[in-house]
C-alpha cells in the first residue's frame, strides 16, 4: 500500500435538513500523515468526516478523492479505497468476532466472487494488527467497550484501504484503551504508509499523536498544521473559548494544554 | 502479512460457523421431510405407507387406486405442500422485516401488513359481497396497499426502523378498527365466512390455490438470494454499510418489497395464518447462534411450524378439525411471551 491517494474538501457546506452545520469548508487530508480533527461539541467536526467519507452529500461544493467528484464515483470504488470507521456501528446479535471483521471484506467480493482464502488472510492481518486475534471466536456482545473498539477498528482495517477516516474512536474507552488505539494508528501510518483522518475529544491526545492537526469552530476552519505551530493558547481561547497555558508535554515535547477554570487555580498561573 | 497461524486460526473458526450452519439446515430439511411424510400418511381415511408411495409414483407407473390416489395426491399432497410454500414464504417475510428492522417484534403480522390483508378481504366478503380467489386478490392488494401507506408515512429523508414499527403497530389498530365496524354492519352469514377466512386455514386448500404461490416463489427467492448479500452490511448500520460501498436505499427498499410480496402471496393463499412469520426468524437465528443471517433456516422453520401445526389442528381433537391459524396462534402467543420475559431480562426491549 504505497499509492498516496489525494482526498480533499473544496467549498464545502454541510448541513441536516435546513440546518447549516459546516460552511465553506477547503480542507485537503495531507497523504501519509494522521490528521486529527479538534473542536468543541457540536462545531461540525464529525459531520465534517461524514461529508469527507461521502456518508453525508454537500448542499454545496464537493468532496475530490484523487482529482474525482467522491459523490459521483461508485460507491463500491470509493470503499476499495476509503475506510470508513462511524461514530456508532452496530454489531448484529450474537455474531462472532472473526465474522464481524470479515464483514470488511464487502467491498471486494461480489455475487460472482465470494469469500477466497485471501479474504481470510486480510482479516488475520486485522486482527493481529489490533491486537484481538485471541478474541476471534468469541461473539462481540460479550467483549469489553475496549476490546468492541478494536474489533470495529479491525473490520475497517480488514477493508484494506490505503484512507482510514474514523469517528471518535477513543470515546468511552479508558485512557490507556485509548492510547492502545492511537498507537495503533500511529503504526498504521508509519508502518504501511496509509492516510488516517481521526476526529478526537482529547485535545492533549490530540496533540501527541497528530502529524497534521485541524481546528474548528462553528462550522468553520480556524486553524491547521502541525501541533506545536497551530496549538497555542490564542486558538485554544479561540476554539473552546477557555483560557489555558499551553506547556510542553515532558512524554512527547508536544504542546499540551492546562485547561484554567475558575477555581483551583493560584496566581502564578497568569505569571 | 498475517502469520500462517492466524490466517488458518481465521479458516478455522468460519468453516466451524459454516458446519454449524450446514448442520442446522440438513436438521430443518430432515425435519420438514418427515413431518411432510406424516402429513401424507396421517388421516382418517387409513392408507398404508406403501400405498402412499404407490399413489405418489402412480403418475408415472400407471398403478392406479381411484380412492386412495384421490385422498394422497388431491387432498392430503395439496395441502401439505401448500402449507410448506405458504411457511416458507411467512418465514421468509418475518425474517426480512425483523433484519431490516433489527427488532424481533417487526414481522409483518405485528406490523400491520397481515391487518391490511385481513381488512380488505374482510371489505371484499361483506361489503361487495364476494367469495373465492377473488377475495384473496383483494386481501393481496390491502397487503400491498398498507405496506406503501406505512412506508411512505414513515418516510422523513429515508425510513428509520423504529418509526416503521410504531406507524405498523397503529396501522394494524386502524385496520382493526375498521374490520370492526364492517362486522357491525354485516349480515350474521357473512361474518361466519370473514372469521373463517380471519382465522386462516389449509382446510380448503386446492391444487388452484398452489400455483400463485409458486410462481411468486420463483420469482422472489432468487431476488432475495441477490439482495441478502448487501444486508452484511446493511446489519451494521446504515453509515457503516454505506461505507463498505453497499447501496443501502436499494437494497432495503428491494428488500421491503420481497418482504411484502411473501407475506402478500401466503396471505391471499390462507389467510394471515398469526405467528408463523413472527417465531420463524428468532427460533432460526437462535438455533444458528450466531453462525449465518439465517434466511434459509428461517423459510425451514416456517415450512415446519406451518405444517406442524396443521397436523396438530387436524388431529388434535378426535371430531373437530381446527383451523391451522388456532394453533399457530397458541404456540405463538406463548413464544411471544417467552420473547418479552426474555428481552426483559436482559434489560433491553428494544
Amino acid at each position: 500500500m504505497s499509492v498516496d491517494h489525494q482526498l480533499l474538501a473544496a467549498g464545502m457546506d454541510l448541513g441536516y435538513g435546513d440546518r447549516k452545520v459546516v460552511s465553506d469548508l477547503n480542507l485537503t487530508i495531507p497523504p501519509g500523515k494522521l490528521t486529527v480533527i479538534v473542536g468543541a461539541n457540536a462545531c461540525g467536526k464529525s459531520t465534517v468526516l461524514r461529508g469527507l467519507a461521502r456518508l453525508l452529500s454537500p448542499t454545496k461544493g464537493a468532496v475530490y478523492l484523487d482529482g474525482k467528484p467522491i459523490h459521483t464515483m461508485s460507491t463500491r470504488d470509493v470503499a476499495t479505497v476509503l475506510g470508513v470507521l462511524p461514530q456508532s456501528p452496530i454489531a448484529p446479535d450474537a455474531i462472532v468476532v472473526a465474522d464481524l471483521v470479515g464483514r470488511g471484506r464487502y467491498p471486494h467480493q461480489g455475487w460472482f466472487r465470494r469469500w477466497t482464502p485471501e479474504d481470510d488472510a486480510a482479516v488475520a492481518e486485522a486482527l493481529r494488527a489490533t491486537d484481538t486475534l485471541e478474541l476471534a471466536d468469541r461473539p462481540v456482545d460479550e467483549l469489553s467497550g475496549g476490546q468492541r473498539q478494536r474489533v470495529w477498528i479491525a473490520m475497517a482495517l480488514a477493508q484494506q484501504t490505503d484512507l482510514l477516516l474514523l469517528d471518535e474512536p477513543t470515546t468511552f474507552l479508558d485512557i490507556n484503551h485509548q492510547v492502545e488505539v492511537l498507537d495503533l494508528l500511529t503504526d498504521l501510518v508509519k508502518n504501511s504508509g496509509r492516510t488516517v483522518a481521526v476526529v478526537l475529544h482529547d485535545l492533549n491526545l490530540a496533540c501527541r499523536y497528530a502529524d497534521h492537526i485541524v481546528a474548528m469552530k462553528a462550522g468553520r476552519l480556524v486553524a491547521e498544521g502541525r501541533p506545536a505551530e497551530v496549538m497555542t493558547e490564542a486558538v485554544v481561547a479561540d476554539v473552546f473559548g477557555m483560557a489555558s497555558r499551553v506547556v510542553i508535554d515532558p512524554v512527547s515535547d508536544t504542546p499540551m494544554i492546562i485547561p484554567i477554570g475558575r477555581h483551583h487555580v493560584h496566581a502564578r498561573a497568569f505569571a | 502479512m498475517a502469520s500462517i497461524d492466524a490466517t488458518t486460526k481465521v479458516q478455522t473458526i468460519r468453516r466451524n460457523l459454516a458446519s454449524r450452519r450446514y448442520t442446522v439446515t440438513a436438521s430443518l430439511v430432515a425435519l420438514l421431510v418427515l413431518t411432510f411424510a406424516l402429513a401424507l400418511y396421517l388421516g382418517d381415511y387409513h392408507v398404508e405407507p406403501a400405498g402412499v408411495v404407490r399413489s405418489l409414483l402412480s403418475p408415472f407407473t400407471g398403478d392406479v387406486n381411484k380412492g386412495v390416489d384421490f385422498i394422497v395426491l388431491n387432498v392430503r399432497l395439496p395441502r401439505a405442500t401448500l402449507a410448506v410454500l405458504t411457511g416458507i414464504s411467512f418465514g421468509l417475510s418475518g425474517i426480512i422485516f425483523q433484519m431490516l428492522l433489527r427488532n424481533p417484534l417487526a414481522s409483518p403480522d405485528i406490523i400491520g401488513i397481515s391487518h391490511g390483508a385481513s381488512a380488505s378481504a374482510v371489505f371484499c366478503i361483506i361489503v361487495l359481497g364476494m367469495s373465492g380467489i377473488v377475495v384473496s386478490f383483494g386481501a393481496f392488494m390491502g397487503a400491498i396497499l398498507t405496506a406503501v401507506l406505512i412506508y411512505a408515512l414513515a418516510w422523513r429523508d429515508g425510513v428509520t426502523p423504529y418509526r416503521v414499527v410504531l406507524i405498523g403497530i397503529g396501522m394494524s389498530a386502524i385496520m382493526a378498527a375498521i374490520m370492526s365496524f364492517l362486522f357491525t354492519r354485516a349480515r350474521l352469514f357473512e361474518v361466519q365466512q370473514a372469521m373463517a377466512w380471519l382465522v386462516g386455514s389449509l382446510n380448503a386448500a386446492r391444487v388452484a390455490d398452489i400455483a400463485p404461490l409458486a410462481i411468486a416463489l420463483v420469482v422472489l427467492v432468487p431476488v432475495t438470494v441477490a439482495l441478502v448479500r448487501g444486508l452484511d452490511a446493511l446489519q451494521l448500520g446504515d453509515d457503516t454499510a454505506t461505507a463498505l460501498g453497499a447501496r443501502v436505499e436499494f437494497t432495503r427498499l428491494g428488500l421491503i418489497v420481497a418482504g411484502v410480496a411473501y407475506a402478500a402471496f401466503a396471505t391471499a393463499a390462507v389467510g394471515p395464518v398469526t405467528f408463523v412469520a413472527f417465531v420463524a426468524g428468532p427460533i432460526a437465528r437462535s438455533l444458528l447462534a450466531g453462525s449465518g443471517k439465517g434466511f434459509v433456516q428461517a423459510g425451514l422453520v416456517g415450512a415446519l411450524v406451518m405444517l406442524g401445526s396443521d397436523l396438530v389442528a387436524q388431529h388434535a381433537l378426535p371430531s373437530v378439525q381446527l383451523p391451522v391459524g388456532v394453533v399457530t396462534g397458541v404456540f405463538g402467543a406463548l413464544f411471544l411471551l417467552w420473547l418479552l420475559i426474555a428481552s426483559n431480562r436482559a434489560g433491553r426491549v428494544n
